[in-house]
Order: C-alpha cells, then sequence, then structure tokens
C-alpha cells in the first residue's frame, strides 16, 4: 500500500520523503468505517452549545423573558425553591416512586422474562399476554388503574411498574432467545447442570439485552412518573409544575423540567456505566 | 458407558460387558472404549448413517474421513450424545467421561480465559490444573484474557486445553483445525500429537485433510454411504513425512477410496 502511494510523487521528493512517509502512508491506508474514539465528554458539548445559544439569546432580549426565561432567572428560582425546602421535598417523593415502580417493574419483567426464555410451557403462558399487554400504551391504563386502586400511591407506582416492566421483559427474553444453540450444546458436553447452565450461559448471555431493557425501563419509569404526577397528585415535581402552571410561575416550570431531564440524564449514565463494566468483554461500535 | 439398545455385538468384547471403558494398560485383552454396532441415523427419509459398525480400543487415535456430507458430524455428535431429536437405532457404547473439541473453539464470550478452561470442573483444585493446561498448550500468562482478544489458533489451543483439563477417555474432535491456517494447523498436529500421547484418551478426529488423518492416527476409517468403507491402520515410522512410498502408497488408496481421480489430480491437499 505505501509503495502505490510513495510511487504517485514526484521522483525528486520520493528520496526526502521516504522515511517521513511512513507512518502518513499507513494513516491514509484504510478509512475505518467504524466511528472510531469518542470525543473525550462528547456527550457535552453539544448541550454546553445549546446552553450558550439560550444564554445568549436572553442576554440580547432575542428570547422574549415571558416564553422563556434567561438561564439565571431560573438558577435563581431554583435557589429559591432549594432555599425554602420545596424543591427537596419534592424530588425526593418524585424519586421514590420512580424508584420503586421500577424495582417491581425490573424484578416482575426478569421473572416472567426468564420463565418464558427457559421453558415451553412458561413461554406459551407468558409470552402472548405480554405481546398483548405491549400493544397497550402503558399509560393508557391510568384510567382503569385509577377506578382499581384510586388516585393514591399505589396507582402511581403501579403505573410506573407497568412501564417498566414491558421493556425488561422484551429485551430480556430477545436476550435469552439470542443465546447460540451451540453454547447450550457446549454445556451438555462439559456436562453443566441446569442452575449451573443457568449461572455460565443463561444470564450472562442474556445480560446485554437486559440492560439494553435496562435503559428503556429507565426513561419509560421517568415519562409515566411525569404523567402520574400531573394527573393528580399533591406532592412531586410534577405537582410542583402544575401548581406553577396554575400562578403562572413559568421559571418554576422551567426548573422542574431541568430537573426532569438531569434525572433522566444521570440515570441513563448510571446503566450505561454499569454497562460498560458488566460487558468488558464485547467489543462493539459503541467502545 | 451409555448403552442404548440391545446386547454387544462387538467381536473385541471380552472384557467388562457394558461396564465401565476403563483403560487397562498392556496386552490385547482390553475393554473397547467406543463400540457401536449397527447404528442408524436418519434425517426424515434420508438414512444417513445405516448400519455402522466402529470399535475405538483405549488410547487408539482413529481419523474419520469421508466426503462432504457422509454423515461424519452425524456419527460425532451421536457418539457425544447432542442428537436429542435425531431418530435412529443400533448399540452406542462411550465413556460418560468424553470431551469434544468443534470446528469453532466455541469459548463462552463472557468468561475470561481460564474461567473457560475450567468451565463445570468442581474441586479446589480446579483453578490449578486450568492454569496447568493452559500452560501445556503453550497460553500460560493468558489466563485473564478475553477469548476476543486470542488468535483464532489460540482459541482452538484453548478449546484443546478446556477438553484435555477434565482427562477425558474420549476426545472427538469435528474438523479442529478447518479453520486454520496451514502453518498454524502444522503447529496444532505437534501440539495434538503430544497432548495425545501425555493422556492416551481414545481419539475420534473428523477431517477431510488424507494428510492430516496419516499423519497424526493409528488408524484411518473412511466413512461412505452410512458405513465404515475402509479401516487402515497406518503402521509408519515415527516423523510421518510426505515423501515416503509407503506414505505416497496410503495416501493415494485413501483419496482413491473418497473419489479423486489421481490420473486427473495428483496433488490434491
Ligand atoms: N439437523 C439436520 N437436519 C436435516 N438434515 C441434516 C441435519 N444434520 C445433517 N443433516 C444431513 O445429514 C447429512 C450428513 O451431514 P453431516 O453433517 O454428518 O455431514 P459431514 O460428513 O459432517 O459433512 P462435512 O464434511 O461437510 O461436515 C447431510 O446430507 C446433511 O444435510
Ligand atoms: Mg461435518
Amino acid at each position: 500500500m505505501s509503495t502505490t502511494l510513495s510511487d504517485k510523487q514526484p521522483p525528486a521528493a520520493r528520496k526526502q520523503a521516504a522515511p517521513a512517509a511512513r507512518p502518513l502512508a499507513r494513516r491514509h491506508t484504510r478509512k475505518r468505517l467504524a466511528p472510531g474514539r469518542p470525543v473525550p465528554y462528547g456527550w457535552a458539548l453539544g448541550a454546553l452549545l445549546l446552553l450558550g445559544l439560550w444564554a445568549a439569546g436572553s442576554a440580547t432580549g432575542l428570547i422574549d423573558a415571558r416564553s422563556l426565561p434567561a438561564p439565571w432567572t431560573i438558577a435563581v428560582a431554583a435557589g429559591d425553591l432549594i432555599e425554602d425546602g420545596r424543591l427537596q421535598s419534592n424530588l425526593a417523593t418524585s424519586a421514590q416512586r420512580a424508584l420503586l415502580g421500577l424495582v417491581i417493574g425490573v424484578a416482575g419483567g426478569l421473572l416472567f422474562a426468564m420463565v418464558s426464555g427457559l421453558s415451553r410451557v412458561g413461554e406459551a403462558l407468558i409470552d402472548g399476554p405480554v405481546q398483548i399487554k405491549r400493544a397497550i400504551p402503558s399509560l393508557a391504563l391510568i384510567p382503569l388503574l385509577i377506578l382499581w386502586f384510586g388516585i393514591g400511591e399505589t396507582m402511581k407506582v403501579v403505573t410506573i411498574a407497568l412501564g417498566v416492566f414491558v421493556p425488561i421483559y422484551i429485551h430480556t427474553h430477545n436476550g435469552l432467545r439470542g443465546i447460540d444453540n451451540r453454547y447450550a450444546e457446549l454445556a451438555e458436553t462439559v456436562r453443566l447442570s441446569r442452575p449451573q447452565f443457568v449461572r455460565h450461559v443463561v444470564l450472562p448471555g442474556a445480560l446485554p439485552g437486559f440492560l439494553l431493557g435496562m435503559r428503556f425501563a429507565v426513561t419509560a419509569a421517568w415519562l409515566a412518573l411525569v404523567v402520574v404526577e400531573q394527573v393528580n397528585a399533591t406532592s412531586g415535581i410534577g405537582y410542583m409544575m402544575e401548581l406553577a402552571r396554575t400562578y403562572g410561575q413559568i421559571d418554576i416550570i422551567l426548573v422542574g423540567l431541568v430537573v426532569y431531564g438531569l434525572l433522566g440524564l444521570f440515570s441513563d449514565a448510571l446503566v450505561r456505566l454499569v454497562e460498560r463494566r458488566t460487558l468488558t468483554w464485547r467489543r462493539t461500535l459503541g467502545d | 458407558m451409555a448403552t442404548h439398545t440391545g446386547g454387544l455385538t462387538g467381536t473385541e468384547d471380552r472384557g467388562t460387558a457394558g461396564g465401565q471403558g476403563t483403560i487397562e494398560d498392556g496386552g490385547t485383552d482390553r475393554a473397547a472404549t467406543v463400540r457401536i454396532g449397527n447404528l442408524v441415523r436418519s434425517f426424515g427419509v434420508r438414512r444417513i448413517l445405516d448400519g455402522l459398525d466402529l470399535t475405538i480400543a483405549p488410547g487408539e487415535f482413529v481419523a474419520l474421513l469421508g466426503r462432504s456430507g457422509s454423515g461424519k458430524s452425524t456419527l460425532l455428535r451421536a457418539l457425544a450424545r447432542l442428537d436429542h431429536d435425531v431418530a435412529g437405532s443400533g448399540e452406542l457404547a462411550a465413556p460418560d467421561n468424553l470431551s469434544v473439541v468443534f470446528q469453532d473453539a466455541r469459548l463462552l464470550p463472557w468468561k475470561r480465559v481460564l474461567d473457560n478452561v475450567v468451565l463445570g470442573l468442581t474441586g479446589p483444585d480446579a483453578e490449578q490444573r486450568g492454569r496447568a493446561a493452559l500452560a501445556e498448550v503453550g497460553l500460560e500468562g493468558r489466563e485473564r484474557a478475553w477469548p476476543i482478544e486470542l488468535s483464532g489458533g489460540e482459541q482452538q489451543r484453548v478449546s484443546l486445553a478446556r477438553s484435555l483439563v477434565r482427562d477425558p477417555e474420549l476426545l472427538l474432535a469435528d474438523e479442529p483445525f478447518g479453520a486454520l491456517d496451514a502453518l498454524t494447523r502444522i503447529r496444532m498436529h505437534v501440539l495434538l500429537r503430544r497432548l495425545c500421547e501425555r493422556h492416551r484418551p481414545a481419539v475420534l478426529l473428523v477431517t477431510h485433510d488424507v494428510d492430516e488423518a496419516i499423519v497424526l492416527a493409528d488408524r484411518v476409517v473412511v466413512l461412505e454411504q452410512g458405513r465404515i468403507a475402509a479401516d487402515l491402520p497406518v503402521e509408519l515410522p515415527a516423523p510421518r513425512r510426505h515423501g515416503s512410498s509407503e506414505y505416497a502408497a496410503l495416501r493415494d488408496r485413501l483419496l482413491a477410496q473418497l473419489g479423486v481421480d489421481l490420473a486427473e489430480d495428483g496433488g490434491q491437499a
């Protein structure tokens, strides 16, 4: 490859360039199709740019403060909310709801996926109903859930758990079914018992699917949280925003949005971190 | 021993009838490690194995040749008891303590090399034995590597270590070197030969490569139309190389048995 490259140079240049041309030539040999190394802190760049534009727009008056207050106005509002403790208590309530729903939904999704992934009878009994449930958006069930559980915490947690259950089930089940049958054969020839097979082959094999489901699940949990808190609640970030709307406090609404956004970002980053820690054996385009 | 059906018909059976495939040293009076009688395996209406008989003595290295689609893998999978849904009948006796080397190394990608080797082993010395096995195949120091970080040849060596660490009475290998380049393949031949001399398992090696069969095996059998059509001992002195006239004669016979027209094609590997 390097010879074809240097042959294109004029004869005079060829001699001088020869030693230096080698690394250069190698760099040009083939264009890589995978995206290559990640930009350090790349995820923050786009967000910072957007924030900068917003600040500039507010400062120059291009953005009307009545429809979108300046970033610093929002920071001040957040400061006030923290000072009188409203933000913390509402955040704690919201986080507790989301976490409880998440835990229940993940546990249920995992359990059902394992049963239906490991036994044909289980699959026959479970998979059909779950696919039907999947066709109905969890949020559409809210009226029914209100009639069943009232408008208290139970209804909220159940709604979140249902939203979490589906992606966990679908992706874990998919991961289980996708485990290569050749590994099952291997397990037979080294005479693994069924529990050993589950531990050494099934669970690690389904882990990538589960973690993918986890990322969807976290998003689903926050989404369901927003909805149930705005439908009817007396506490939580969503309630805080609803209240602010009735008083026309747009800065508080935006504080709520920022908090939701940060929660989503942090939880996704957390899942990704776990993903990177546990899936070191994989080499994908993403890494 | 797992005996499927019927009584034992093998003529060499003078030892433990239907019992353990024990390795008894010396003497001609040995219990066979593998005894296959009148074995039939079919897919639909096609009989792939059709009344096949084969006996393998303890420590014997048998190479199995046959055209593509002749049923070599089917036979091997029957011996490994991996053919759950395949219809068939016949007598099949093989030790429980057998290992399989697949064409792909078949390492669990989520387990480090050492954990792959000791997969399913129990006992406090499992890890120690695993390390020793890795050292035997020349991979000490790579215990903590992920399978994806190894070359194809290295992966296949790990798979060999995984098989040998179990001290199998029977080693089944289905074209284990088929995916390797010629040089690596020669190295693997030397390694396999050495390991087999040390551990002395009975071996059934499926291969496409007539030279591989002659270089490695004590006996070469050819599968054709569901049966063993040729069964030839390899009685060549230790370093088996191309060129000796015995080697060439055996090679020609095997190739002819496999239906290669030597008048047209003398140099096919
Ligand atoms: N699971 C299966 N279902 C249906 N037919 C099968 C199955 N497995 C193998 N066969 C058929 O049985 C025949 C023998 O297959 P087998 O894999 O044993 O051949 P082989 O001798 O190992 O060939 P190769 O050298 O190409 O690996 C083939 O014709 C194949 O199509
Ligand atoms: Mg085959």
